[in-house]
């Protein structure tokens, strides 16, 4: 049965940017009339009722995310929309600007109005450059309407929106990186703390969310929390995009409830495997995820489930690679990526990840050796401990699941050749 | 220098010559550029307009893989090689890419028409295998698909 919902993505093929007024008829805006109307505290008890968490990846509970950040006083403020989706095989976010760019926008004027910042800034990555002017139009129509700019809706709220583009960095996506981008400069991290919620842009509180966050937050705030924790499990309450992809027959972004197990959206949502061939594993979370053999497929898709087996949800990337496929070339284009977008700031990373690449090329030729193995593993570990930021610290998951699971295959590769 | 003065004055103007939006001044100025980069004299003439030094504008066109210090062929083609399409048969697309080119990845044909490039990812995961050419995404690609488009891009009328 296809479980799909239509909760976060109710006003998908509804209306064009164009059409605001249609955004306005399906119930737009009653999100942001609620919270202006009811009141900070009624926004942050609904999003703890709501269970939301980031949807960016860090799974931090926005409830009390914002919560804290409201209570930062300075005389500016900035809240920010991340759309700057660089983990490979996530595509969700893009989805959510293409169908239903006002939804994010709200989101983000609501995270404006509890934050107490009257300017905010939609950081969308060059990528997407199709959208940009969009967004920008989207953002003027919801001026003219009155639901952007000076005295929202007669509240004597301000908040305006800008646009802001990527321009092809991967590390950008982490806060502090981005905010660098933003201030004209390379987007290497920044040391913590301060943490960006504190001096962020322009050395003032920030905050940042990602976009499905905002998405969902002026959909419970449209709905009622109460209705939204409807869907889910008792801890991973609520609905949550995907992004299907890889050997798998209806690749896309789909919207489904917590709970469903991976086989279900595997075969049920995604129709199954090209060539009804079987599957070798997954990788979850997007590139910087655990590769998982295809043995736990029957397992929920919730935080705790996959957590308990040492996996996660992360972006909602969820890649499927059929039985065909090499593990080695698999990680060879997951090392190629990081080494790629590694920013250089801390040896550990930026050192690392090309002994990485050395090795792999070793195993791919065939001349490496048991030791070689080993030697990846201390590495990987090295890097995961001591790492700088985010990018360095995951960068050897997929390598380290791969010892962990595929180590046969690793090794047949390697013994055949001290056989010869 | 390819860009006229004139605009590249224009976008300066616009962003009030403020070094915080280095970022989006030199995507523009690069856009002006019919070869897709910043030259070294584009690159000089802006430190020395914005009062910055030239070592900034490189440390930032260099760290951002959407700016270019190198000029890229006519049709600037990004084959995506990260992890879907890499499990999506890019090797097949890249092979099909190499041998209707004449060039390998990395390379710009010598009329400099073409430029072939990897990519990281750039969310088209859904359409996979994924390249661009000057930023539009073709997906689902089959190596007959690109000889069609690459015969288009060379103006071939025969299909
Ligand atoms: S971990 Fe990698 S990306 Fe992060 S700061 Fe260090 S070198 Fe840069
Ligand atoms: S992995 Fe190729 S477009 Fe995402």
């Amino acid at each position: 049965m296809n479980r799909t919902q239509k909760v976060i993505t109710e006003n998908f093929n509804t209306y064009k940017v164009e059409q605001i007024d249609k955004y306005i008829e399906n119930g737009g805006f009653q999100g942001l009339k609620n919270a202006l109307e009811k009141g900070k505290d009624f926004i942050i008890d609904e999003l703890n009722i709501s269970g939301l968490r980031g949807r960016g990846g860090a799974a931090y509970p926005t409830g009390k995310k914002w919560n804290g950040g409201r209570q930062t006083h300075a005389d500016v403020k900035y809240v920010l929309c991340n759309a700057d989706e660089g983990e490979p095989a996530t595509f969700k976010d893009r989805e959510l600007l293409v169908k239903d760019p006002y939804k994010v926008l709200e989101g983000l004027a609501i995270s404006g109005y509890t934050f107490g910042a009257k300017e905010g800034f939609i950081y969308i990555r060059e990528e997407y450059e199709f959208l940009h002017d969009k967004i920008r139009k989207a953002i003027k129509l919801a001026e003219e309407n009155g639901y952007l700019g000076k005295n929202i809706l007669g509240t004597g709220f301000d908040f305006s929106i800008k646009v802001f583009s990527g321009a092809g960095a991967y590390v950008c996506g982490e806060g502090s990186a981005l905010i660098e981008s933003m201030e004209g400069k390379a987007g290497r991290p920044r040391m913590k703390p301060p943490r960006i919620g504190v001096a962020g842009y322009m050395g003032k509180p920030t905050q940042s969310n990602n976009v499905e966050t905002l998405a969902i937050v002026a959909t419970v705030l449209k709905m009622g929390a109460v209705n939204y924790a409807k869907y889910g499990t008792e801890k991973s309450i609520g609905t949550k995009m995907i992004s299907l992809c890889g050997n798998v027959k209806k690749p896309g972004t789909y919207e489904i409830p917590f709970g469903m197990s991976l086989r279900e959206i595997i075969y049920d949502i995604g129709g199954g495997i090209v060539g009804d061939k079987d599957i070798k594993f997954l990788q979850l979370g997007g590139v910087s995820g655990p590769l998982m053999p295809k043995k736990y497929i029957d397992t929920k898709y919730t935080y705790e489930d996959l957590e308990a087996e040492g996996f996660g949800i992360g972006s909602g990337a969820i890649l499927v690679a059929d039985e065909t496929k090499s593990v080695i070339k698999f990680l060879e284009s997951v090392s190629y990526f990081f080494f790629h977008e590694s920013c250089g700031k801390c040896t550990p990373c930026r050192e690392g990840k090309r002994q990485m690449k050395k090795l792999l090329d070793k195993m791919s030729k065939g001349t490496a050796t048991t030791k070689d193995l080993k030697n990846i593993e201390k590495i990987s570990r090295i890097m995961t401990d001591a790492s700088f930021c985010g990018l360095g610290q995951t960068a050897a998951t997929a390598m380290l699941t791969a010892i962990k699971y595929f180590s046969p295959e690793l090794c047949s590769s390697i013994d055949e050749i001290k056989a010869l | 220098m390819t860009a006229d003065i004139f605009d590249v004055n224009k976008i300066l103007k616009k962003y009030e010559y403020k070094d915080s939006s280095l970022i989006p001044i030199l995507q523009e100025v690069q856009k002006l550029n019919e070869e897709k980069y910043i030259s070294e004299e584009m690159a000089k003439y802006i430190a020395a307009e914005m009062k910055i030094s030239k070592t900034r504008i490189y440390e930032v066109i260099t760290f951002f893989s959407a700016l270019n210090d190198k000029p890229k062929g006519k049709y600037f083609i990004q084959l995506c090689n990260s992890t879907v399409c890499e499990i999506t048969d890019k090797d097949l697309i890249e092979n099909a890419l190499v041998s209707e080119l004449g060039i390998q990845v990395g390379e710009t044909s010598q009329d400099k028409m073409f430029t072939l490039e990897y990519t990281p990812c750039f969310g088209a995961c859904d359409v996979s295998p994924a390249m661009r050419v000057n930023k539009v995404v073709y997906g689902n690609l089959t190596e007959s698909k690109i000889k069609s488009i690459v015969s288009k891009l060379r103006g071939d009328t025969h299909e």
